[in-house]
């Protein structure tokens, strides 16, 4: 799973949905490996407002990736930084969390991920 | 009210009313009889299912096609990743209930790193082309999901596409809030964006030679039978309720009803394998809820959504929902 999807994910227990704790989830004994993704500046540069950037700058933290900035780039920014364009297209784009946990932080539950693959199903009594 | 289909003998094993899904134990009810009759039967014949899954719903790539570049999507649903790549500028994230389904997809999407996966699915012209690795498709990704408990957070994506999904859920309440938890992913609907498509099997399939049509009882279970000479389904130890190709019905219950209450016999479904089969063939009975007319945009606005625009296309129901503006 990608870092990108992470930023897209929160709690899959309806009750967790309005705790602002359920989203990011954390990842616990992560594995990661990289992709070779083409490089597409303009890609990022779309994908950027879809990304919750206080959760990505959590995530980074959390995987062990360098602090990113506390406000995200503006697109002209990020067009012109070829730096930060190959650390986020690198963060995002080509990290994969290949086996490990994700955990939410509002319930505890933690969710498996195995070959690349996260599992979302829940046990009954949290259905 | 209705009752579910059953392929026991046993009278009314799950029947269930419609009324009462709100209550817990009609809801677990329904879960459980959705792992025997739905999750279940994915799991067994996931390969064998796969390999029939290859062309798009003109309806559904369409829709896709008409999704800005660089937007980022949903499958909710997603089987083993056909809708994934049609679409080459747009990201998708897929999600479905079958692992077996997901891992398919996920090799289907020829992840750098996944070296030795093999996909006897992926068929010439849907083989990821270089262009298509600079564009979003390179960065699509899939996960194991319900559909009634999405792990999306609210408004995450431009889109959602969800085909052939909610027919196999087993109560209106239960297809009612699949719709809804489509709606609460995708953001405010906008002039080209927030656009959920939901895709079902219809009842009026008159033109089909299943011999389904207005009037008819809309739960059945529908058999799908395994081939025993597709290659991956000969592995041993696929699991799932074995029944004698004698078997090969729908098995409707009485409920509202206006035909007969025996079982209806369906000639040549599942791919047109139950004639000429070999006898040991196992038989897979899957649940569907076949829609009559206007019923999915009933469950859209019951959903609370707005309806964009509807349509019908080979024994399918679709319509194109929004969150009101």
């Amino acid at each position: 799973m990608k870092v990108l999807t992470l930023n897209f994910l929160s709690c899959a227990v309806k009750t967790c949905k309005s705790s602002s704790d359920s989203f990011p989830l954390h990842p616990k004994e992560a594995e990661l490996a990289k992709d070779d993704v083409e490089i597409n500046p303009q890609l990022l540069v779309n994908v950027l407002p879809r990304i919750d950037w206080a959760a990505l700058r959590t995530t980074s933290t959390e995987l062990g990736f360098p602090t990113l900035p506390d406000q995200p780039p503006t697109a002209e920014e990020l067009e012109a930084d070829e730096k930060m364009l190959q650390e986020l297209h690198t963060l995002l784009m080509e990290m994969q969390i290949v086996e490990g946990k994700l955990v939410c932080g509002h319930c505890g539950h933690e969710y498996a991920i195995r070959e690349g693959i996260a599992n979302f199903l829940l046990p009954s009594h949290l259905v | 009210m209705a009752s579910l289909p059953s392929s026991s003998a046993a009278p009314a094993v799950a029947r269930l009313a419609a009324a009462a899904a709100a209550d817990r134990d009609a809801e677990a009810e329904a879960e459980a009889y959705e792992r025997a009759h739905v999750h279940g039967v994915y799991q067994a014949i996931a390969p064998h299912f796969s390999a029939t899954r290859h062309k798009p719903w003109p309806a559904v790539a369409s829709f896709l096609h008409a999704q800005p570049p660089r937007s980022i999507g949903l499958d909710v649903g997603c089987g083993n990743g056909k809708y994934l790549g049609v679409n080459p500028a747009v990201v998708m994230l897929g999600s479905d209930r079958s692992a077996a389904l997901v891992a398919l997809a996920r090799s289907r999407l020829g992840r750098p790193g996944d070296a030795g996966v093999q996909d006897a699915t992926k068929t010439q012209g849907e083989v990821m082309t270089a262009d298509a690795t600079s564009g979003g498709a390179a960065i699509s990704d899939v996960l194991v999901a319900d559909g009634l408990s999405l792990p999306f957070r609210d408004g995450a994506v431009d889109f959602a596409i969800c085909v052939a999904v909610i027919h196999h859920m087993s109560t209106r309440a239960r297809r009612q809030d699949a719709i809804r938890q489509l709606l609460r992913c995708v953001k405010t609907r906008e002039v080209a964006s927030g656009h959920v498509l939901v895709y079902v099997w219809a009842l009026e399939q008159g033109a089909s030679r299943r011999g389904w049509d207005e009037g008819g009882e809309q739960d059945l279970l529908v058999p799908w039978v395994l081939k025993s000479q597709t290659p991956r389904a000969q592995k041993k130890g696929t699991r799932g309720q074995k029944t004698n190709n004698d078997d090969v019905s729908v098995a409707t219950t009485g409920g509202e009803s206006s035909a007969s209450t025996a079982p209806m016999v369906l000639a040549g479904e599942a791919a047109g394998t139950t004639t000429g089969g070999a006898v040991s063939d196992p038989v897979f009975q899957r649940y569907y809820h076949l829609y009559r007319k206007g019923e999915l945009e009933e469950d859209v606005l019951a959903a609370g959504g707005v309806v964009i625009t509807s349509g019908y296309e080979r024994d399918n129901w679709w319509v194109v929902a929004a969150n009101p503006s």
